[in-house]
């Protein structure tokens, strides 16, 4: 009984053996293949807004002076922040700035952050999350069961002042938000520090810019000369005269730093928040 | 490639003057995309892809494959057909190669109307016959972030038009870009050297 155990614990074992040996031998030949990476979900309470459908006029190019729908949907009611995002790095170590690849972000990527999981000195937990490239934004989003506003949404959303939903036709409003731009460094300080808008959103303008999901849609400069289409460009005097509205310096501003945007990209004053279907 | 820099350097000007009126300080670093070279792949892409055989596929399955990639959608007018022509050139260039070893790819931007039907009637009216032609589609979400792993910028302008950036990208066989062609214009002579280099390194 005995040398029956150990005739096939032998056999048992060379046939192991074996099996690795090939299996090593075939690996060997192949290109080492690179697997894709999963997200694992995390748990967000953050408050969503719904902002009913409705439509806003075009700022830019092609789409300027169009009316353009916008679909109903949800927004965060403010910016993600660095707790928030910690938490989306606790459950995604490749996110954290050690791990992240190459592909998704550049080498700015939370270069503010003191390790992987302690957030920057001069920020707080409650200050958005800042130094993310639109690759990270988008992962988080998804983690959290979310996607980022279209740039469509974002705008629409961002019509509101205290008081109404549409205040584009008020000077002061964009004098209010032009002097918001002005302010520095506020992107260390806590979300939700200003009065919210019309909807309750806090925090759309004076703190940091928004990654949005169709950034890459905005084409100027140098670049429309070899598009396709001729897609106006902002800063030739053919844009000047498609944009809608020439006053409108404020949206000029956030069109051009979207259109000047890669998605690896990581900027100390560029944020995020999500949306979600209605 | 000089014309890619010149774009960044318009681009990070602007950014500059822009952060200059706002908020504070940015950093930009460019990316050293030699240094780490398998964390850079796009094999990492988890996203799922349809070829013009409605067959479902991942990005990993080009691994071990130089690969051309060129954006366009089927009924484009416009730039789509020169692009088309520029992928007949590199194709023509390259000489003789194994066809195993390559993989000469258009993605569609306008996955909703290029159903693999259309992707396949496209290939055969421009005569991309053979394993080493494919046609893609992903879904919306998939084909942003792919044109964003590219560079690639593109808007809706009308139901059945597109704006878009042109450019042709070589990805070695471990899913690495290591060249990208910008703008349109005939001379294809770089990226066929490219392609030529990265199939001696395979």
């Amino acid at each position: 009984m005995k040398s029956i155990l150990k005739i096939s614990f032998a056999i048992i074992s060379i046939a192991a053996l074996t099996s690795c040996y090939n299996r090593a031998s075939v690996a060997a030949k192949e290109v080492p293949a690179v697997t894709p990476q999963s997200l694992s979900p995390v748990k967000s309470d953050k408050k969503m807004i719904s902002i009913g459908s409705g439509t806003y006029m075009g700022f830019l190019g092609k789409d300027s002076g169009r009316i353009v729908q916008v679909k109903s949907f949800q927004i965060d009611e403010s910016p993600v922040t660095n707790s928030e995002f910690l938490e989306f790095l606790r459950k995604n170590p490749q996110w954290t700035r050690s791990q992240v690849s190459g592909l998704y972000a550049d080498d700015a990527y939370l270069h503010n952050w003191q390790g992987d999981y302690e957030i920057p000195k001069d920020a707080k937990p409650e200050s958005p999350v800042t130094n993310i490239s639109w690759f990270a934004a988008e992962a988080y989003a998804k983690s959290v069961g979310k996607r980022l506003p279209t740039i469509d949404e974002w705008e629409y959303a961002a019509l509101a002042d205290e008081n109404s939903k549409d205040a584009s036709g008020k000077p002061e409003f964009t004098q209010y938000i032009l002097n918001s731009y002005q302010k520095k460094g506020m992107y260390r300080e806590a979300i939700k520090q200003q009065k919210p808008n019309y909807y309750g959103l806090y925090d759309l303008y004076g703190m940091v810019w928004e990654w949005t999901e169709d950034f890459n849609s905005v084409m100027i400069s140098g670049e429309s000369r070899n598009d396709s289409s001729k897609n106006e460009s902002l800063f030739c005097s053919g844009a000047a005269v498609t944009t809608s509205d020439l006053t409108n310096y404020a949206a000029f501003m956030r069109y051009a730093m979207r259109g000047s945007l890669k998605a690896d990209y990581s900027v100390n004053n560029l944020g995020f928040r999500c949306a979600k279907d209605l | 490639m000089q014309k890619i820099y010149k774009f960044v350097i318009v681009k990070k000007s602007i950014l500059m003057l822009l952060l200059m009126f706002g908020i504070a300080g940015c950093t930009q670093n460019e990316k050293e995309s030699n240094t780490e070279v398998a964390q850079n792949s796009v094999f990492q892409l988890n996203s799922n892809w349809e070829n013009q055989d409605g067959q479902q596929m991942k990005l990993a399955d080009l691994n071990g494959k130089t690969v051309v990639m060129a954006m366009i959608y089927t009924s484009c007018k416009t730039a789509c057909p020169r692009l088309t022509a520029e992928m007949r050139d590199i194709e023509r260039n390259l000489g003789k190669y194994d066809p195993k070893k390559v993989r000469l790819v258009l993605v569609s931007i306008d996955p909703e109307v290029d159903t693999p039907e259309k992707m396949k009637e496209y290939l055969k009216q421009n005569d991309f016959e053979g394993e080493q032609w494919l046609f893609l589609r992903g879904d919306e979400s998939s084909t942003r972030e792919f044109a964003n792993v590219l560079s690639v910028k593109y808007k809706q302008i009308s139901p059945i038009d597109f704006s878009h950036s042109n450019i042709i990208s070589v990805f070695s066989d471990r899913g690495v870009l290591t060249f990208q062609k910008e703008g349109l214009n005939s001379d294809v002579n770089e990226i066929v050297t490219e392609v030529k280099k990265q199939l001696k390194n395979s």
